[in-house]
């Protein structure tokens, strides 16, 4: 059961990513794509309909690692306290920028709100990237299964570790350039004419940067955290996950070159998938590792909750995950199709 | 203020007390705007569409707010009630993690079909996701009060060796008979704020001699859903909630009541000021036998005071529970006085010209958010000292390596970022109010 909810909590991570990940994406580069007011609009009301729709998937992962894996949640929550606060205001400075930029015409008010906006979704970027690299270098936990991380200290990877280092820091980075890649892909493909172009040549750029920081990354990660080869040597189906991860990433290229739009975001969602499955595979079973000693380490088996509870809740999961896949087909069904660029439309 | 608990209890409190503003305003508007439809669809008339797009602009603004204030309470848990979280995760993060996973997507998706969509998605389709909106803003309200509910009456658990609460059934959890009463009266609080809101801003309407023919309309079906509801909620739900705290939760009773000393054949008080230095009731203005009677059915039934219990198992802040208790019981009698007087000049069709009635409507616009925070503010700190109630004292809850001092920083970071979208709401609602119901049908 516990490694069931591993996958599990694992995959709806995956989806948040990859959804989520696009409208952040979008939000980073509109500033750059997008110069003119009707422009803008056209990107926002590009991600108008479905952003709160991809959002609800991080909120229902949340609750999922809260009852299948509640010491995971509470000490990782209450660990990373102060970064985590700051990612919630960025969510709420970045939900009403959406939502109100509309509600009022005019350009220092849409302009404050377009800044806002791009700002901290490329922040928010930059903070996942970072998380993900605390958790694949591993955090101070003590006998208690607790640990309390400032925000930075002296940006190594030694005992006194914080929230940012080297290592994070660049985990950020590649995050930030995995996230405009795939937010420029998606303003592609929803738009026409010059911001189309713009968001093509900065996918571009995007690209060379993601391809060498995948390797860069990679390289680190497995001589930082020696669980990660460990998975790999010993259990080498998981060679998949990275594979489809690089298919993902030529396919980009591949696909911006022919100039196939959906293509190249359909790639780029498997290599962002396939990056974090590898993740996944590589800590496996350790869900939050220690830097402190091995022996504190979080794992699927000493975190998980007990069984009936795990066991009752994989029923009524499996039916709303089967609803909540049924409304966001539908949803991104009826919004599917190019944003036209028409100035005088309302709404987003 | 050095005391890391206290700032933690008030980081949970201000936040989630400004997070409910939003949703009890949209889950009042989810029914109405879905009866606005429901009439528009039957009869065919258009001014209740234009109603129904009106009030979706204003659903839209608060509902916005309701989320980005949500999603920082879906992490408190973790982040501020650490250990709580260890202990009770695997039992309330079930209805937590139910609510994200069968309502949160619901509303979002069709919150976006129904702003967005009325073109695309035709008559019909339009009102099926106005009825999607509806259900999924009360099934996610049913599924927090779930969570709430099981920790003023915990069932369906077990206590493991390690100190875990584990489920043992499914069933008690989502069927709790406390979540029952708890979500049938807080939901006619939402039903009642909506109401007020629509009445409200009708009053405005008429008063101001604009839009009169939807300031009529608003008034009429917000007097006729707002009456109801302002019965309901004083009997049963009211009296159930009552009820039910005799029977589980005797020490909230006790505080809330003012009752210091045990007596057969207890006082209801009205009015006045509890002394706790002295240990009784100031110019107390008592209905005699009452409050036996409203809790036992029996005039001379003995009701246990505060005397009763050890000072340790009583709230630790008894002078505002019973203020708060008082406040909502007081405002609520006030909305059955107001609406009903306003239901009976409806029917008399003298309401529309009756600019003293109007105007008692148009200023009773933020009494029902203060009677639906006083009622919380009731039941969290009547649970007191109990974090689950009878089984984890609060102090016991918190996060014990986050200090006071990082728990203040992000509490002040909030109270900023709160200040300004309070700001930004009042000013966006009112922008939309002056505006009006507009002619046309916009979006695409
Ligand atoms: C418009 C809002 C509103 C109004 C007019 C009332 N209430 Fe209320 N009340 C609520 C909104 C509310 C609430 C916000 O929905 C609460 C908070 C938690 C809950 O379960 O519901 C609540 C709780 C609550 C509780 C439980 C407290 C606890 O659990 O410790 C009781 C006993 C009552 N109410 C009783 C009443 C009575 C007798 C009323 C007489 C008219 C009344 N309420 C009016
Ligand atoms: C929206 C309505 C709510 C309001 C206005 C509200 C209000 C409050 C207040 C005033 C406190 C502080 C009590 C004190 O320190 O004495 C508090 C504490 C708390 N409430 Fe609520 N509450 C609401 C809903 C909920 C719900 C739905 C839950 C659970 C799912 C919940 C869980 C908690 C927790 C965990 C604490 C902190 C521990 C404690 O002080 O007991 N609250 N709330
Ligand atoms: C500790 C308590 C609470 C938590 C953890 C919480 C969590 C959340 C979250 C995460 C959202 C955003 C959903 C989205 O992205 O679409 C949200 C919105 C919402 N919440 Fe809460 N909430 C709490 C208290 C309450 C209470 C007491 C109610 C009602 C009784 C309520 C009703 C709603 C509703 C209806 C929404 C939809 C948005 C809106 O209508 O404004 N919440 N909540």
């Amino acid at each position: 059961m516990g490694n069931i909810w591993f996958c599990l909590v694992a995959l709806m991570l995956m989806v948040y990513v990859v959804l989520d990940g696009f409208d952040l994406g979008a939000g980073a580069v509109h500033l750059f794509v997008a110069k003119t007011d009707t422009e803008r609009r056209q990107v926002i009301r590009s991600i108008g309909p479905v952003w709160d729709g991809n959002e609800v998937w991080l909120i229902a992962a949340g609750g999922t690692l809260y009852f299948t894996f509640p010491l995971v949640y509470a000490s990782s929550f209450s660990g990373f306290y102060l970064p985590l606060m700051m990612v919630l205001w960025l969510f709420v400075l970045r939900g009403i920028s959406v939502e109100f930029r509309t509600h009022v015409e005019g350009p220092i008010w849409t302009g404050f709100w377009d800044a806002v906006f791009s700002l901290a979704s490329l922040l928010l970027a930059v903070f996942f990237g970072a998380a993900l690299g605390n958790v694949v270098r591993g955090v101070p936990l003590d006998s208690q299964g607790r640990f309390f991380e400032p925000l930075w200290t002296d940006f190594r990877i030694g005992r006194e570790t914080g929230i940012l280092d080297w290592y994070t820091l660049l985990v950020g980075v590649a995050a930030l350039c995995a996230l405009l890649l795939h937010g420029a892909l998606w303003v592609a493909l929803k738009t026409e004419n010059a911001v189309y172009e713009r968001a093509r040549r900065l996918a571009r750029f995007a690209w060379f940067g993601i391809a060498i920081l995948t390797v860069v990354v990679t390289a680190v990660t497995f001589r930082i955290q020696r669980i990660v080869p460990g998975n790999f040597s010993t259990r080498q189906w998981g060679f998949l996950f990275p594979v489809i991860a690089l298919a993902g990433l030529l396919g980009v290229a591949w696909s911006l070159i022919r100039k196939k739009d959906a293509r190249a975001f359909g790639s780029s969602c498997a290599y962002l998938a396939g990056m974090l499955a590898s993740v996944a595979f590589g800590l496996h079973p350790y869900v939050l590792p220690a830097s402190t000693n091995s022996a504190y380490a979080l794992t699927v088996e000493n975190a998980k909750a007990p069984e009936y509870g795990l066991r009752i809740g994989l029923i009524w999961w499996a039916i709303g995950m089967f609803l909540a896949t049924g409304y966001s087909v539908f949803s991104y069904r009826r919004f599917a199709g190019k944003v036209s660029s028409a100035a005088e439309e309302q709404g987003y | 203020m050095e005391d890391a608990l206290t700032v933690h209890r008030l980081h949970f409190a201000f936040t989630v007390t400004f997070h409910y503003i939003f949703p009890q305003l949209t889950m009042g508007l989810a029914l109405l705007i879905f009866l606005l439809k429901t009439i528009a669809l039957r009869r065919g008339d258009e001014h209740y569409n234009r109603a129904a797009r009106f009030w979706a602009k204003i659903f839209g603004i608060s509902f916005a707010l309701g989320v980005v204030t949500g999603i920082p309470m879906e992490f408190q848990f973790g982040t501020n009630w650490s250990e709580f979280s260890k202990a009770a995760g695997g039992v309330i993060g079930q209805t937590l993690a139910m609510e994200g996973v069968f309502s949160f997507f619901l509303e979002s998706t069709f919150f976006g079909l129904f702003l967005l969509g009325e073109k695309r998605l035709g008559p019909k389709g339009h009102w099926v996701s106005s009825l999607m909106m509806f259900l999924g803003s009360w099934l996610s309200g049913y599924l927090i009060v779930a969570t709430d509910a099981w920790m003023q009456h915990p069932v369906g658990y077990a206590l493991s060796p390690n100190g875990q609460f584990q489920l043992t059934s499914f069933w008690a959890l989502v069927l709790n008979r406390w979540a029952l009463w708890q979500y049938s009266h807080t939901m006619l609080g939402a039903v009642i704020t909506g109401s007020f809101t629509m009445a409200s801003v009708g009053a405005f309407y008429l008063l101001s001699r604009t839009h009169e023919d939807c300031g009529q309309l608003f008034i009429r079906l917000a007097v006729i859903v707002g009456v109801i509801a302002a019965f309901l909620q004083l009997f049963p739900t009211g009296d159930g909630q009552g009820t039910m705290l005799a029977r589980y939760q005797p020490t909230t009773l006790a505080a809330m009541e003012g009752l210091f000393e045990t007596q057969e054949g207890a006082p209801l008080a009205i009015l006045g000021q509890p002394d706790m230095v002295n240990r009784r009731l100031d110019n107390p203005l008592i209905v005699p036998k009452a409050l036996s009677f409203l809790t036992y059915r029996v005039w001379s039934a003995k009701v246990d005071g505060m005397d009763k219990f050890p000072p340790q198992d009583l709230p630790d802040n008894i002078t505002l529970l019973y203020y708060s208790y008082h406040v909502m019981v007081g405002l609520g009698t006030m909305f059955i006085a107001v609406l009903l007087l306003s239901a009976w000049k409806l029917w008399r069709k003298t309401l529309y010209e009756s600019r003293g009635m109007l105007w008692a409507l148009l200023l009773s616009l933020p009494f029902p958010f203060i009677a639906n925070t006083a009622g919380w503010i009731t039941a969290e700190v009547g649970r007191q000292p109990w974090l689950i109630f009878g089984l984890m004292r609060t102090r016991a809850g918190v996060s014990p390596q986050v200090s006071a001092g990082n728990a203040w920083f992000t509490l002040i970071g909030f109270m900023g970022l709160y200040t300004v979208l309070a700001i930004l709401f009042l000013f966006l609602v009112f922008r939309e109010i002056e505006r009006g119901p507009a002619l046309e049908a916009k979006s695409a």
